[in-house]
């Protein structure tokens, strides 16, 4: 499975390095809305609860682009054809395509977040967002290819994506806003950050082990 | 000669169209199966159903000895599937896509230059596919179909884009002459009835 899983993922990295179809439109989704934000509330620098907020719901309003994506080559080009037609075990698709957007998060966030502290942000980045992020794109990735992987066969996937993705996402958004703030207002302590984190690795848990579960159903006939 | 295929009374439907209806055949190992009709008659849900890509609605198919669909896991990896869609990523290369077949098949890598050369591909096998021409492509998807050496090939009008030289470039790999039980769907029915063993007539899903 592993074998199978790293083949896949190293195949989805390439073609989107060629490609660039996913990883830019992401990023320049989050900055342009970092930009409007700044001028649409009229403030240089925002802080706690708005700060959060902002951050959270433009990072996964992005996410929605890679998760639309994610299996366009294998829907497009017959690739999902070729991968059932293989003895390759299907978690591995799960969890290649997981990695695949996990990265694709990760290399948004690197651009994303120091225009965000540029344009938005009053208190600088503290490290405990890392611990965030990490948590945060770990079950964004699960159910992003859960999702991507249901809306890969209908007609309306744009649609869809987002209409099933979204209401899925709002625990990891509540969880995840919720750990940030103190980090952004500058209050709270150890111990809100721990709930938080606990509520985030909770929910990555429950969804990586439900994909993992399903998945093989998704892709049957 | 054991039975490579054996289908008794198939049935599939999409949604309320039937799209085969009681179909039987018997392969033996090594022999062809030329399966002939119109467009929409079925031949290529046909190769799906026997590819494990769609699941039987009715009857009983049995491939390499596997049930289906209750064991299509062992028949996956066993079946080279040639199509109408060439199952290849276009901003790979055709070394690229085979690699990654390769992979997933788990085989060996130095297979992969063994089929680029069969299939006279090694002078273009860097570049990517979309800048392939048709039958350039055909040529690397036959590539792909034999890769993982599999006992049965599913060819949907595998000469399809290919001029005469690729054709009889391709036959020691996807002729009579592999040696591998083939289910071949053609329009061509004197090409296909000279190939065959067994002749299937398909018309509005029904052995005609």
């Amino acid at each position: 499975m592993i074998r199978s899983a790293s083949a896949i993922l190293r195949k989805d990295l390439r073609l989107e390095a060629r490609t660039k179809e996913s990883v830019p439109a992401m990023l320049l989704f989050s900055v342009t809305a970092f930009v409007l934000f700044h001028f649409g509330l009229d403030r240089d620098s925002l802080d706690g609860e708005l700060a959060s907020g902002v951050l959270w719901v433009t990072l996964l309003l992005a996410s929605v682009i890679g998760v639309t994506r994610l299996f366009a080559a294998e829907r497009e080009q017959g690739g999902i054809d070729g991968l059932l037609l293989s003895p390759a075990d299907r978690t591995g698709l799960f969890l290649a395509k997981a990695a695949a957007l996990f990265v694709y998060l990760a290399l948004v966030e690197l651009v994303a977040l120091p225009a965000f502290t540029l344009l938005l942000l009053g208190p600088g980045l503290q490290p405990e967002l890392l611990l965030i992020l990490l948590l945060a794109n770990l079950g964004l990735a699960s159910v992003g290819a859960l999702v991507s992987a249901l809306a890969s066969e209908g007609r309306a996937r744009e649609l869809v994506v987002p209409l099933m993705l979204l209401p899925l996402l709002t625990p990891l958004l509540i969880a995840a806003a919720g750990a940030t703030e103190p980090l952004f207002s500058g209050d709270g302590g150890p111990e809100d950050l721990g709930r938080w984190l606990g509520l985030l690795s909770l929910y990555d848990l429950v969804f990586v082990l439900l994909s993992v579960a399903v998945f093989d159903y998704l892709l049957d006939d | 000669m054991n039975a490579a295929i054996e289908l008794e009374c198939v049935e599939r439907r999409y949604g309320e169209r039937v799209a085969l209806a009681g179909i039987s055949a018997t392969v033996g190992e090594g022999e062809t199966l030329t399966v002939l009709g119109p467009n929409g008659a079925g031949k290529t849900t046909l190769l799906r159903v026997l590819a494990t890509l769609l699941r039987p609605h009715g009857g009983r198919a049995r491939v390499l000895g596997a049930e289906l669909p209750d064991e299509a896991w062992k028949v996956r990896g066993n079946v080279g599937l040639l199509g109408h869609e060439p199952l290849l990523y276009r901003d790979l290369s055709p070394r690229e896509n085979l690699l990654y077949h390769a992979r997933l098949h788990r085989v060996g890598e130095e297979r992969v230059g063994e089929v680029l050369a069969a299939v006279g591909m090694e002078g273009r096998a860097e570049e990517p596919m979309r800048e392939l021409s048709r039958g350039m492509v055909q040529r690397v998807a036959s590539a792909r179909a034999v890769l993982h050496d599999p006992p049965l090939l599913l060819l949907d009008e595998p000469r399809a884009g290919l001029d005469p030289a690729a054709a009889e470039l391709l036959e020691p790999l996807l002729g009579r002459a592999s040696g591998r039980t083939r289910v071949l769907v053609t329009h061509d029915v004197e090409q296909g009835r000279a190939e065959a063993d067994h002749v299937l007539v398909l018309e509005d899903g029904r052995a005609a």
